[in-house]
């Protein structure tokens, strides 16, 4: 946002005026695929997965998430170093170039679910909302699979 | 001596193969020569450990020895990548079908901390049955990391919490309890099954 161009304010207004709100990218997000392992309990936190893809012409940058299912939802990403040994830190913010997608899948990135409010139950589902840097929100209903599911079919 | 020409060949396209494999390793992975050597487990006979397995029976290396191993290091409070490890063992041992009744299986706790015996078993009662898992004082799952050469670290979390760093490696062992291969964690099952069949098959070339 360091940069506002002309054509790009020009952009913003044309928006702005068609729309009614200046979102730049975040109506251009389509999600796929959405799942999230049951939890045992409310004490362990879960996890959730999915596939963003950026549909427009425009970058998007996604800033957080949140879900009235955990206090403390956070994109986070599991790595694994040459010796084997893997470990977890929040990702920050993901920037999803024209026509990319971010995959959070087992073992990468994932929106991690802290302070659950209630057990996820396999079969329930919850929404999540994404936001974006441009102020757009895109929100999801997430499918609870098995503890053992490995992927969106399980 | 005889009877190993014949299965000589087979070892050497197996060893060729595992050359291959481990030439790629390293290359890709290989932490060094020096440091290598020293990342490999003991065999489980020179291991020494106590622990206590989900259903509340006392165990330690020598409960392994004389049928195959899978050993691999995690805690239950992880939410992504041993969830994920449990269900790709599950999976391999769904594809080994009765074969997988011959092994031994058993996930150890990181975290004994929150991973009580009770804990354990509510937890592997998820995944596939053969899986065990091993919980215990802190010192001795010190000891047992040692012998695998597995690490493991605290580390705090925003929340006040915290979270665990662990080795996600499966390491497999022969019915005689020597080390036999590592699966490393995302293995693809093209990958992973063999090498269990491997572990497996030196446990009936050990018995006759
Ligand atoms: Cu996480």
């Amino acid at each position: 946002m360091t940069k506002l161009t002309i054509p790009m304010l020009a952009t913003l207004t044309t928006l702005a005026l068609t729309s009614g709100v200046a979102l730049a990218g975040s109506e251009d997000v389509v999600v796929d695929d959405a799942w999230a392992r049951a939890s045992i309990g409310v004490n362990r936190p879960g996890a959730a997965y999915m596939t963003i893809r950026n549909t427009g012409d425009e970058a998007v940058t996604l800033t957080g998430i949140s879900t009235p299912l955990a206090m403390m939802p956070e994109i986070h990403e599991s790595k694994t170093n040459a010796e084997g040994v893997s470990s977890m830190a929040p990702a920050g913010e993901i920037t999803i170039a024209p026509g990319e997608a971010a995959e959070l899948a087992p073992g990468g990135l994932h929106a991690m679910l802290m302070q659950l409010q209630q057990p996820m139950t396999e079969g329930d589902s919850f929404p999540l909302t994404l936001s974006f840097s441009d102020g757009g929100d895109v929100t999801v209903d997430v499918p609870i699979l098995g503890i053992a599911a490995r992927g969106p079919e399980g | 001596m005889r009877r190993r020409t014949a299965l000589g060949y087979g070892a050497t396209a197996l060893g060729a193969m595992g050359l291959t494999l481990f030439v790629g390793w390293w290359r890709v992975d290989g932490p060094g020569a020096p440091e290598a050597v020293a990342s490999l487990p003991i065999p489980l006979t020179e291991m020494d450990f106590r622990l206590t397995d989900h259903e509340g029976q006392p165990v330690g290396p020598e409960t392994l020895v004389g049928r195959p191993t899978m050993v691999f290091f995690g805690f239950t409070f992880c939410p992504d990548v041993c969830p994920t490890t449990l269900s790709d063992i599950s999976g391999w041992l769904d594809a080994l079908g009765e074969d997988a009744g011959q092994m031994n299986v058993v996930f150890i706790t990181v975290d004994p901390d929150r991973d009580t015996v009770e804990a354990m078993a509510e937890y592997v009662g998820y995944f596939h049955p053969a899986i065990r898992g091993w919980t215990g004082a802190q010192d001795q799952i010190a000891r047992a990391a040692e012998g695998f050469r597995a690490s493991y670290e605290r580390v705090p979390t925003d929340g006040g919490d915290y979270t665990m760093t662990h080795t996600a490696s499966v390491f497999l062992f022969d019915a005689a309890g020597g080390f036999v291969s590592m699966i490393d964690y995302h293995e693809p099952r093209e990958f992973a099954v063999p090498k269990i069949r491997r572990a497996l098959e030196e446990e009936t070339e050990g018995a006759t």
